[in-house]
This record gives structure tokens, C-alpha cells and sequence, in this order.
């Protein structure tokens, strides 16, 4: 089971970041909306996963995406921040001692408790992506529009892919 | 320490939030090159800043000394030019050294004390024997424009009769015609803007815009521009027009003047007047 579980993230990470890299990294609307879909990974991350593990894969990922994306350190930061809103959330969210669920994964959550856990996941990831990006404040406006509808690009995919992974029988 | 372990413990996840981030921003700023160079440019935009104060107020305690050594400045490349300018060359001379040859060097001195509002304009300068300066030389402004002579020197200071003086006339040419004249001021009209230029031939044709310039045949060189011709053919009771000018130079902001030495004066009188000098 545990060693599934390694497996199975594994796999995922590897797929998720070929995605992101090879095929979503070109993608993207007037340079406005730019899906950043590889941080489903680090969403999908078991529930007894310990913190220091979740910050070292989340700051990992976010490197080794900077590294092909020519910005060190935006997306570690970006990615760290992200582990945080999802520890918070989780923790304010659900008592800890009665997940019983594996992973926090809309089949298993459900979609209103999933979509808001990877809004609010996304939207701080994003927030601080861009903003780390532009890094001036003198460009607020054109930073948040790029945010906001990037934010509903990688929802829009996140579900999408969550949708068709379903696993009705787990529920 | 054992709490404090506890408490760390239990809020770990934001105190390894607060490391990652950390080493985060840190990689951010320290490898992209535009982060880099905003985070630099903000810390340094500060200190910039307070330096360019500090530098406005330093400016403003020299200005008197930078106006001084731009005025010494000023005078010496118009002597430079003169020298390249005025030079004899008709004159029969071996050696080609154009610092020899220069009939008039300038002198820069500073406006100690103006008068515009009499009749007989005189105004002092800083500049005195000590300087080389002799009674009767010329005086021009620094942009255009005559001033006067030098009327009374003491070792350190000088006392210029002004153009704004009964006294004063200098002869002066219209630029376009070479017609001569001589230039006044205070013929019922007391404004210091304006003079008069008298004793031009009858037939010359004036026109009003014609730049009149110094002749040279007075105390200052040739050229120097003194202004335009404003009103023309007024009709005086002898045999000459006459006609009022626009002045160049403005006696009421007059900082610094430029004191003309003249290197031939000196021979130029002992030729003209023999006995008079003797005496």
C-alpha cells in the first residue's frame, strides 16, 4: 500500500512535469492566461504526508521547473507558499485524526471541498508566481488580470484531469 | 527549551513555511538577473536620493566661486579667440606665434555696484591696477553688448562710466551699409533699453532691424554687437540722421563685464598725439 502510494505519486510527478514542461509551457492566451497545471502534484500528496516532506517535494518541484523555465527560484517560492495554504487548509478544514480518505483528491473529497481546497491552492500559488515574476508593483493591474484568468485556466484543467481520473467505487 | 521545542514543533508548518520561503526568495533575487537588479536599484535609489539633497545644497553654497572660475573661463577662451580671430597677417613677421600678435585680451571682472536710474550711469567693478587695468579702456558685456570705459581705477577696484552717461559716445557702424555713427544714450529718453545712434550721413539708408556693431575705431574692437535699429531717419536740426536702437545687453542684470585690454593703445595715442602725452 505505502510503497503503491510512493509509486504512484512518482509516476505522477513525472507525467504531470513532462505535461507541464513539454506541452502546457507553450501554450497560453495573448500571454495572459498560462496554465500551470503541474502543481496537482503537490495537491495530490497524501494526507499523513509530514510537513518537512510535503516543503522539500514542493520546493523540488518548483526548482526543477524553474530550471527549465529560466526563473530560479519564482516557482520554488511560489510552490512553497502553496504548501503552506494547503497545509492551513487542511487543517482548519478537517479534523486531522479522522481522515481516513488516502489523498485529498475529488474522488475522494468530493467536488465542493476540492474545488475550493485547489482555488484557494492556485490562486496563492499563482498570486505569488506573478508576482515574483513582474516583481514591481507599478504593473498591479496587468499582473492580476494575468493571475486571475491564468488561475481559471489551471482550475479548468485540474478539474478536468481530476474528472476524468475518477474513481466512482472509492467514494 | 523544551517548550520552546514543543511550540516549534507544533507550528511547524509555519516555520518551515518561513524557511523555504525564505531560501525561495533568496535563489529568486540572487539569480535573476531583473530582481537583481530592482532589489539593488530600490536599496540604492535611497541612498541616491539622499545624496542628490545633500548635493543641492553644496551646489547652491558654491555658486558663487563655480560663477567666478566660469567667468575666468569665459574671458580666457574669448582671449583664445582673438587670438585666432584677430590676428595681423598682413603685418611682415617670420615667426607665425598668434600669441604675440593678439591686439586685445579680456579681462573678466564682477558688477560690485550697478546704477541704471541716473542720468550719469557709473558702476564699479572688482578689478583694479593690480589687475592691469588703466583709465579708459573698454568694458562689454558677457553676451552682447557694450558696457562703457573705465573711468577711475584704484589697486583693487574700478569705476566704469557707463554707456548710460552723457559723456559717454562710442562709434559704431550699421552692419549692413558700414555706415558710421555714434552711439548715445538720453536724448529725452531715459530708458535703459534703448539708444541712440547719431551723426549718420544723410544719405545713408537705415532700416529698422539693422544690427549695429562697434567700428573700431573707438576703444573696443571691432564687431562687438550692440543692437538693433528700432526707429529710423528721425529728423534732427544738422546735416545727419539719426535713429534709435534696441540695446543687446541689459544694464539692470549686468553680473559680469569683460574688461578689453588693448595692447596698441598705448602706441595708437603716442602716434595721434605726441605733445599731448609729452606734456
Amino acid at each position: 500500500m505505502n510503497s503503491r502510494v510512493i509509486i504512484v505519486n512518482i509516476i505522477r510527478w513525472f507525467i504531470l512535469l513532462f505535461v507541464q514542461i513539454f506541452l502546457l509551457k507553450n501554450m497560453g492566451f495573448y500571454d495572459l492566461s498560462t496554465p500551470f497545471v503541474y502543481v496537482l502534484f503537490l495537491l495530490l500528496l497524501p494526507f499523513g504526508i509530514p510537513n518537512i516532506l510535503l516543503y522539500l517535494l514542493a520546493f523540488g518541484t518548483g526548482l526543477t521547473l524553474d530550471a527549465f523555465y529560466d526563473t530560479m527560484g519564482v516557482h520554488a517560492t511560489a510552490c512553497v507558499v502553496l504548501a503552506f495554504v494547503r497545509i492551513s487548509f487542511i487543517s482548519i478544514s478537517l479534523n486531522k485524526d479522522a481522515i481516513d480518505d488516502p489523498e485529498p483528491s475529488l474522488s475522494y473529497m468530493g467536488f465542493q471541498w476540492f474545488a475550493l481546497y485547489a482555488f484557494l491552492c492556485v490562486i496563492t500559488h499563482h498570486l505569488v508566481l506573478f508576482f515574483l515574476e513582474t516583481f514591481r508593483v507599478t504593473e498591479i493591474g496587468y499582473t492580476l488580470m494575468r493571475c486571475g484568468l491564468s488561475c481559471i485556466f489551471t482550475l479548468l484543467l485540474i478539474l478536468l484531469v481530476e474528472f476524468i481520473f475518477y474513481k466512482r467505487t472509492s467514494r | 527549551m523544551r517548550n520552546l521545542w514543543i511550540f516549534i514543533n507544533r507550528y511547524n508548518a509555519f516555520f518551515l513555511f518561513i524557511i523555504f520561503f525564505i531560501i525561495g526568495i533568496y535563489l529568486t533575487v540572487k539569480n535573476n538577473s531583473y530582481q537583481r537588479s530592482v532589489t539593488l536599484n530600490s536599496t540604492n535609489e535611497v541612498v541616491g536620493t539622499a545624496y542628490e539633497r545633500l548635493n543641492v545644497f553644496k551646489r547652491y553654497l558654491n555658486l558663487g566661486k563655480v560663477n567666478d572660475s566660469l567667468a575666468a573661463e569665459n574671458a580666457k577662451l574669448k582671449t583664445t579667440l582673438l587670438a585666432l580671430t584677430t590676428v595681423d597677417s598682413a603685418r611682415d613677421v617670420k615667426v607665425i606665434d598668434t600669441t604675440t600678435n593678439q591686439q586685445y585680451t579680456y579681462l573678466a571682472a564682477k558688477v560690485v555696484k550697478n546704477s541704471i536710474t541716473l542720468r550719469n550711469n557709473v558702476m564699479t567693478i572688482n578689478k583694479g591696477t593690480l589687475d592691469g587695468l588703466e583709465t579708459g579702456m573698454a568694458v562689454i558685456s558677457p553676451q552682447k553688448g557694450v558696457v562703457g570705459f573705465i573711468r577711475d581705477v584704484s589697486p583693487h577696484l574700478a569705476t566704469i562710466q557707463s554707456l548710460l552717461h552723457k559723456d559717454t559716445k562710442i562709434s559704431v557702424n550699421i552692419k549692413k551699409s558700414n555706415a558710421l555713427g555714434s552711439l548715445v544714450w538720453g536724448d529725452n529718453n531715459f530708458d535703459i533699453r534703448k539708444a541712440f545712434i547719431k551723426e549718420v550721413p544723410n544719405h545713408i539708408k537705415m532700416n529698422v532691424g539693422d544690427t549695429v556693431v562697434t567700428s573700431g575705431f573707438g576703444k573696443f574692437p571691432a564687431g562687438i554687437p550692440v543692437g538693433k535699429l528700432s526707429k529710423t531717419n528721425i529728423a534732427t536740426n544738422d546735416n545727419f540722421l539719426s535713429a534709435e536702437l534696441n540695446l543687446f545687453n541689459d544694464f539692470s542684470t549686468l553680473q559680469y563685464v569683460y574688461v578689453i585690454k588693448n595692447k596698441l593703445a598705448k602706441e595708437q595715442e603716442l602716434l595721434e598725439n605726441p605733445v599731448k602725452l609729452k606734456e
